[in-house]
């Protein structure tokens, strides 16, 4: 038997579809085989790791403030991916953003006007658009394979951080702690409902996505990063430059990275700590992915990421597993969501194969 | 036209009821095909026919869904190439698969199956080159030869595994006339010592000159078998496209016009270490005029094409003139908004992006040309879907594309029905200077004819026309005056009617015609 990957004659609507679904349920699958090979009953395992979470009305509000992130920074790496352009390093711009956009509240912090927070956001965008141009400018004009230098970048980004809040920006009188002072009253994202801590960034995340899909749906623009990412030499035909599709691309995701970072950490952490990102800027990646690049399934595709965030929180206090389970689970569904995308361009067939005399003949 | 029967001696294939299933798709549907000993047998049919998974399932790329193949009287399952050799088939593709940096013996010896000395094997096939009349020197190095002394290694590669049946696709594709003449040689001696030769094809002209019998294939299905000499050109057109192919007319050309298109001097340096660098370049294309360009593949067609276009600009902006004025440094859109239209020679990643609907591929070379009628929203530019729709079909309708569904993708149409957008989404501008690369390659004969006339029209019409082809026979149905580029130089340009096609074989073999005379027929 062997078997066969037949491509279609046309790109599959009901699998483009259904594969994010399957890959969800097969993640499911074997997230139960995972928990009863750690001994946990795989049925209440799950309950408490994807049901849960959503039963409260707080931890809703948790979902929406873990989701914002993973959506801003999502929606900026479809532009990038759509055109080609492979930014890893989401995560050290996040991380950039979070600094520059914290330059008002910990350096300035007795500076008080309603202009504070509408800087910071700009600055925070500012700060991660000027990270991303690090690996975009050495993309244009080396030559370099911006996944290694953007990836890299992220270290950087990460132990720039680190430096800041145990060395210059450490609070005065914060004990010592690796913490810079806790941002005046005027410096935080305010909470969008009443009914919880829901700030401004999941709004941000919203209004990103329209936009951006409204660009890649309607503009001139959207159609030039589809025609580059698809193919250069076509692109160049059309008169678009691939160079410029670059820094576009880079500077625009940097910016929403960035802008997510100094969101959580105005709306949701209120100073700047040694980690500020629970690895936001690299489960966007498979945020994308998810929501197949387009922005509005990246929204929901952002609500079940943030999900595993919750789950795994809520498994290491009701089952007493590690929150690592969160990664297991983001890897096997990131793992599935570009497997099972076989099966929009592939049929599968099973072959069986029997041996007769006329194959011995031909052979001979 | 009914199947023949099978004649006097044993056949030495027959394939009978093959068919070859992609999801609901038959690209082979209920084949039957016989080839005698001896024979060259020609397999003719357009692009999308079907020839090329026929011959596939022959040498045991592909497995059949259904059907049979007998050879030399048994019923066989060919499960992969090297059990197509072992049966005694051969085949050269039309792409080939050398290493450049290896030597030619060294190529031949890595496709052998056993352990054969390199020495041997050089020996070997220099005795079979000789034989065959394919001089093939086994210490040279790939890099170093042509198309027509890489496809001898193929040849030869075949013929070392002594086969009863070779299988060549498109081998004149690549080759000049008088490759092609050493080629046909080659295969009346194969011919002679009772070797069968599959041949396959869309040159009606050479499928006559030495095929013995032809099978055409059209939409995977057999439409006919016959004597190809018995047959004229139009009746074997007929047979592959199932209609009339019209003739060409390229009488009552207009006067010509004042100078559209210019190269002055034209110096390209080589972009990539494949490519091949422009080397002094001076053309001139009136209005009313189509002037064609000669060449085998790969002597700077491509990088002449991308200068002329603007896809990649030169530093001379006077290098290049689009109705007199300088354009060398302008972009592919500075120069369309001046009048000119391009269409490259690829068109899948190229001229076209496959995936993106044909909509889509013509907001591709128009959007800002046409910025007026496609784009709305001020500075949003969005695209209004609307009036793209509209000129779609307007385009579609003019150049008779056939389509499966309204708007489908430029990948799911077949090779002549995509060109034909390509060249009407050009047409339907009414540009002042087109420029062409390859204009029917790979294309079928309906849709070459209608291409070309659509060429000559647009001449007429008073636009200069500037086509680059491999084709003589293209070249000869749409041109005024011809020049010949080779290794990046171009000849001067003569007028079609003085020049004869072995004229044009020693041109584009880099015999320049300054010295003989005749370089100042032509008043520039």
């Amino acid at each position: 038997m062997r078997i066969e990957l037949e491509k279609r004659a046309k790109i599959s609507t009901l699998f483009s579809i259904l594969s994010p679904f399957i890959a969800f349920l097969l993640m499911i699958v074997f997230g139960g085989i995972m928990f009863a090979l750690l001994g946990k009953n795989p049925v209440t395992a799950l309950y408490s790791f994807f049901v849960e979470p959503l039963s409260e009305v707080w931890s809703l509000h948790e979902l929406a403030i873990k989701a914002a992130p993973l959506i801003l920074i999502a929606v900026g790496l479809s532009v990038c991916f759509r055109s080609n352009n492979w930014n890893i390093g989401a995560e050290g711009q996040f991380i950039m953003g979070a600094i520059a956009g914290s330059i008002l509240p910990v350096v300035f912090y007795d500076w008080q006007s309603p202009l504070v927070l509408p800087l910071m956001m700009l600055m925070g965008m500012l700060g991660g658009a000027l990270f991303a141009a690090i690996p975009a400018f050495l993309k244009a004009h080396m030559n370099t394979n911006e996944i290694l230098t953007s990836l890299m970048l992220v270290y950087v980004a990460q132990l720039f951080l680190d430096w800041l809040v145990r060395g210059p920006w450490r609070n005065p009188g914060g004990m010592n702690f690796p913490e810079t002072r806790t941002f005046a009253a005027n410096a935080i994202l305010p909470e969008m409902i009443a009914s919880g801590r829901t700030h401004w960034g999941f709004a941000f995340a919203i209004i990103a996505a329209i936009l951006v899909w409204f660009m890649m749906r309607y503009t001139l623009k959207g159609f030039e990063i589809s025609v580059l990412g698809q193919s250069e030499r076509a692109g160049r035909f059309a008169g678009f430059s691939s160079r410029r599709m670059i820094w576009f691309s880079m500077l625009l995701s940097g910016a929403l990275a960035g802008l997510a970072g100094i969101s959580e950490v105005s709306g949701a952490i209120q100073q700047l700590r040694p980690v500020i990102s629970p690895g936001y800027g690299f489960t966007a990646i498979i945020v994308a992915f998810l929501g197949r690049l387009n922005p509005l399934g990246i929204i929901a595709a952002g609500l079940v990421l943030a999900l595993t965030y919750l789950g795994g929180e809520a498994a290491q206090l009701s089952l007493g597993v590690s929150d690592k389970v969160t990664r297991v689970f983001q890897g096997l569904l990131l793992f599935f969501v570009l497997s099972c995308d076989t099966l929009i361009h592939y049929r599968i067939r099973l072959v069986w194969y029997r041996f007769t005399a006329s194959d011995l003949d031909g052979s001979r | 036209m009914p199947v023949e029967g099978a004649t006097a001696n044993s056949p030495l294939l027959t394939v009978s009821n093959l068919t070859k299933l992609f999801g609901s798709f038959a690209a082979c549907n209920d084949i039957n095909l016989q080839i005698d000993q001896g024979e060259i047998h020609a397999l003719l049919g357009e692009n999308g026919a079907g020839k090329s998974t026929l011959v596939k399932m022959l040498f045991g790329v592909l497995a059949p869904t259904a059907g049979e193949i007998v050879w030399q009287g048994r019923n066989v399952r060919i499960a992969s190439p090297a059990a197509a050799r072992k049966l005694g088939i051969g085949m050269v593709f039309q792409h080939f698969s050398l290493f450049e940096a290896l030597t030619v013996a060294e190529n031949i010896a890595l496709s052998m199956d056993s352990n054969i000395s390199l020495a041997k094997v050089a020996e070997e096939a220099s005795r079979l080159s000789h034989a065959y009349g394919l001089p093939l020197d086994p210490k040279a190095h790939v890099a170093d030869l042509s198309v027509g002394e890489r496809q001898r290694i193929e040849i030869v590669r075949a013929l070392l595994q002594n086969p009863r049946l070779i299988i060549l696709d498109e081998p004149t594709s690549v080759l000049t006339p008088q490759e092609a003449d050493r080629l046909f040689e080659t295969l009346n001696k194969l011919k002679a010592e009772g070797r069968s030769v599959l041949y396959i094809s869309h040159r009606l002209e050479e499928v006559q000159r030495i095929c013995d019998r032809a099978t055409v294939l059209r939409h995977g299905k057999v439409t006919g078998a016959c004597d190809p000499r018995a047959e004229t050109p139009a009746s074997l057109a007929r047979m592959m496209v199932g209609s009339d192919v019209a003739a060409v007319t390229a009488e009552g050309t207009s006067t010509k016009g004042d100078v559209q298109l210019e190269a002055r001097h034209l110096s390209v340096s080589a972009r990539t270490p494949f490519a091949v660098s422009l080397k002094n370049i001076c053309l001139k294309v009136r209005a009313g005029e189509v002037l064609a360009i000669a060449g085998v593949a790969g002597n700077g067609q491509g990088e002449l094409f991308d200068a002329l276009s603007g896809e990649y600009p030169v530093a001379d902006d006077a290098a290049v003139q689009i109705r007199q004025k300088p354009v060398g440094t302008r972009n592919i859109n500075a120069r369309r908004l001046m009048g000119a239209g391009f269409v490259p020679e690829e068109r899948h990643g190229h001229a076209a992006v496959s995936a993106m609907p044909l909509s889509d591929n013509l907001v591709l070379a128009r959007s800002r040309s046409d910025a007026k009628a496609f784009l709305g929203g001020g500075f949003l530019n969005i695209i209004r879907r609307d009036a793209v729709a509209a000129a779609t079909k307007r385009i579609s309708e003019a150049m008779d594309v056939r389509k499966s569904g309204e708007d489908p993708p430029a990948g799911s149409l077949s090779g002549g029905n995509l060109q034909k957008f390509i060249v009407g989404r050009e047409l339907d501008r009414q540009p002042a200077v087109l420029v062409v690369n390859q204009p029917t390659w790979g294309v079928d004969a309906g849709a070459a004819s209608r291409i070309r006339q659509a060429l000559v029209d647009l001449a007429k019409a008073g636009s200069a026309v500037l086509v680059i082809s491999q084709d003589l026979d293209e070249i000869f149905e749409v041109a005024t005056e011809i020049a010949v580029i080779s290794e990046g130089r171009l000849s001067d340009p003569y007028p079609a009617r003085e020049l004869s096609r072995e004229k044009i074989g020693l041109l584009m073999g880099g015999m320049y015609g300054k010295t003989e005379g005749t370089g100042a027929v032509h008043a520039h």
